[in-house]
């Protein structure tokens, strides 16, 4: 049930509404009923949040929840207990269930799941082929009046530039804005490769992913987006040469947005010299030149939103040989405080362009519309709190039902207290309230 | 010597050296009536085989056999995922079998690495993925040294897909910390782009580097290579980068034709060349058996800091 809740003395930083300042935030029926100082409780439970900063909830624009098909890894219920622990209230989820989010019912579905979990609104992403197969368009229509704004075969590339073309066409019938999401790897050149191809690679005995597989495919995806006009979305972002294709793309007007990863933020392949395969992703982590240049993309704007591509898997699958071991890591509990503590403390990223880059920016692409901000009254009240000073070490247990974190065992400034989804209370003081 | 042998790195100059004088001891011991001395009587010594390879598997048997260890051939088709068990479940296992020392060898690179996190035994990599086969390496330097004397400035060359080649990788590494001068040859597509930073030169003609060579070292080229479009026949292959019989005429006197085996006569060497007398390829085998006693015997034997010369002779006299 939704609380009348006064948080009393926050930063409150929206970058939306550009509000920066200490100030008490009154909730009350599931929104925000006041912003200003020295507001009085009126019978409000009072949360002391002095030396705490509120923002709008995060919004994650790549999750895999795994559910339905792959409930061993993560469960709808699990894996937005996750999202709240990492102060997100709404999360996208990724297609690739069992069966594939390609029609209405699953749609349906998995919102209905999420809703009776109550823990983080869920924006499924819909198939763009049938199955994720590559050969025959889903029903993208289908899927629009369902809700769905955002469509990709994220996993798996668009094979070809024929189908992201007739993709883009067709999406301009619908009434409202859609977004094609490719997951930018050249198949033939990743082939049977495990980690970014360079020094590392070879001396370890790895098969690489090269960083020409992602860059032709963005060249290709913008080039076909140019010529369309239509609206796409670069998922995950990991060389510094498909950064600034991306620049320059938008600074020709080319429909285009981008994200990358917490961990493509902070790792590199230097991190894969012992086999952990908590490192082991899709696209692979880079060198420090290409990590250097997303974070460069972060601060100006190039790459638009960080979403965490989230990826659980089970402990057995990733207590395995490295070439065997499934790609992913899960990251909803650790990306704040991996942005915070590798990108914003440095101060190579400001703290409005990263808390714009996961709460605003995504819920306008997913056509959120509650969730991002601004921090006004009769907005609903999807909201966080951490303390951006407390450290802590990562270390399972998760909310999450995997545990496969390249985190695990490092120190992290800026910490989730609480999360507040429609003006109910998803984590308090840390710990999950439900 | 470090505790576990997974890759030529592993090994300084003097380990090296001192793991060929052991063997040199070893290989007596190969050569008696009654082939056996008791230096890890009590021991035991798992092989852990999750890639077919009946030769090393073999050798590795034999090598611990001969030292007296109790041995476990654990052999599986496939990879431990496949059964259902990660490949720490099946580590955990052989921990819990006692095992002083674990010889793995597995189509993973790096698998013999993560092993050490989960085991307390020795672990000895007979073989990873496309990373290294340092034991591979060890009997081949034995090899080289026995028939020529030396390692220090040998001019060896590695012929064929070096790019896939965990025996290329573990040898040139050894071959130049002892001080040998190596070159790559092979299709430029199957050459690693890093190779240069190994301390080796590359070619691409073979005929150009073959009048000058010690040693000629021809790697097994699979034919699934071909399919990949790394080259485009067994036919241009085997005339670019083979060992024919004409080149195999202009190897210096006295040179050697090595192989790691299993040999694809017609591709990488031709038949008859396979069978000159220069061709010291069953002496390769036969040499690895001493080479893994003397790395059992140094792993496992309290050869770590003592003084192994003093160990070495009570061994011979064993």
């Amino acid at each position: 049930m939704p609380e009348t809740v006064l948080f009393r003395g926050p930063r409150v930083f929206d970058p939306l509404s550009g509000h920066d300042g200490d100030a008490d935030v009154l909730v009350a029926d599931g929104r925000i009923e006041a912003v200003g100082p020295g507001l009085e409780p009126r019978g409000a439970e009072v949360v002391e949040c002095a030396g705490l900063v509120l923002t709008p909830g995060l919004v994650d624009l790549h999750t895999h929840l795994r559910e339905p098909g792959f409930e061993y890894k993560e469960t709808i219920a699990s894996g937005t207990r996750a999202a709240a622990a990492g102060g997100f209230t709404a999360v996208s989820s990724m297609a690739n269930t069992d069966p594939v989010t390609d029609h209405a019912g699953i749609v349906a579905e998995i919102r209905d799941k999420a809703a009776e979990a109550g823990l983080a609104d869920v924006f499924p992403v819909g198939a763009i082929t049938k199955g994720l197969a590559g050969e025959s368009m889903a029903e993208l229509g289908e899927m629009v009046e369902a809700g769905v704004r955002v469509f990709s075969d994220d996993g798996m590339c668009v094979p070809t530039p024929r189908m992201l073309r007739n993709a883009l066409v067709y999406a301009k019938a619908f009434p409202v804005e859609v977004v094609i999401a490719d997951h930018c790897e050249d198949a033939s050149l990743v082939e049977g490769g495990h980690m970014h191809e360079g020094s590392h690679s070879y001396a370890l005995g790895l098969a690489g992913r090269p960083a020409e597989a992602e860059e032709i495919v963005v060249a290709r995806d913008l080039a076909v987006a140019r010529a369309t006009g239509g609206r796409i979305h670069v998922c995950h972002v990991s060389s510094a040469r498909s950064v600034e294709l991306i620049r320059r793309a938008k600074r020709e007007g080319v429909r285009v947005t981008a994200e990358v990863t917490p961990h493509h933020l902070v790792f590199t392949d230097d991190d894969l010299v012992g086999y952990d395969t908590n490192f082991k992703v899709n696209p692979p982590l880079r060198t420090a030149e290409d990590r250097d240049a997303l974070r460069a993309g972060v601060a100006d704007g190039t790459i638009d939103v960080i979403a965490t591509d989230h990826a659980p898997h089970a402990v057995e699958e990733k207590e395995s040989e490295f070439d065997l071991s499934p790609s992913g890591m899960i990251g909803l509990e650790t990306a704040l405080g991996a942005v915070l503590t590798h990108v914003v403390g440095p101060g190579t990223v400001s703290l409005e362009r990263a808390i714009d880059a996961m709460s605003a920016t995504p819920a306008r692409i997913l056509g959120a519309a509650g969730h991002g901000g601004p921090i006004e009254p009769g907005r609903p009240a999807n909201l966080v709190v951490f303390d951006p000073a407390e450290a802590w070490v990562v270390e399972p247990p998760f909310a999450s039902k995997a545990r496969n974190s390249a985190f695990t065992g490092s120190e992290l400034t800026g910490r989730v207290r609480h999360t507040m989804l429609r003006g109910s209370f998803t984590v308090t003081d840390g710990k999950a309230s439900r | 010597m470090k505790r576990h042998l997974l890759s030529m790195h592993d090994l300084t100059a003097d380990d090296v050296t001192r793991v060929l004088d052991t063997a040199e001891s070893f290989r007596e011991v190969g050569s008696r009536v009654i082939k056996k001395v008791p230096a890890l009587r009590g021991r035991t010594v798992v092989n852990f085989f999750l890639e077919n390879s009946t030769r090393t598997r073999i050798s590795f048997e034999l090598a611990a056999k001969r030292l007296s260890a109790d041995v476990i051939n654990f052999s599986a088709g496939g990879s431990s995922v496949a059964k259902g068990e990660s490949l720490k479940d099946t580590a955990l296992t052989l921990q819990a079998m006692g095992a002083d020392a674990i010889v793995i060898r597995h189509s993973s690179s790096g698998s013999p690495l993560q092993l050490t996190g989960w085991v307390e035994g020795h672990v000895l990599n007979a073989g990873d993925g496309t990373h290294e086969h340092p034991t591979q390496a060890l009997l081949d330097l034995y090899t080289m040294r026995e028939r020529l004397g030396r390692l220090e400035g040998l001019r060896v060359a590695i012929v064929g897909d070096v790019l896939h080649s965990r025996v290329a990788r573990s040898l040139s590494f050894g071959l130049v910390k002892m001080g040998a001068e190596v070159t790559l040859i092979g299709p430029p597509t199957l050459i690693p782009p890093d190779a240069p930073t190994w301390g080796v030169q590359v070619s691409y003609d073979i005929d150009g580097v073959i009048p000058k060579l010690d040693v000629c070292y021809m790697l097994r080229v699979q034919k699934e290579r071909q399919r990949l479009e790394y080259f485009p026949s067994v036919r241009e292959y085997n005339r670019l980068f083979g060992l024919t019989a004409a080149r195999a005429g202009v190897l210096p006197e006295g040179s050697l034709i090595m192989h790691p085996g299993p040999m694809n006569r017609g591709v990488e060497i031709d038949s008859d060349v396979a069978d000159l007398p220069q061709a010291v390829i069953e002496e390769q085998v036969t040499n690895g058996i001493a080479v893994r006693m003397s790395l059992l015997y140094l792993l496992l034997g309290g050869g770590g800091s003592g003084d192994s010369t003093g160990e070495r002779e009570e061994v011979a006299d064993a």
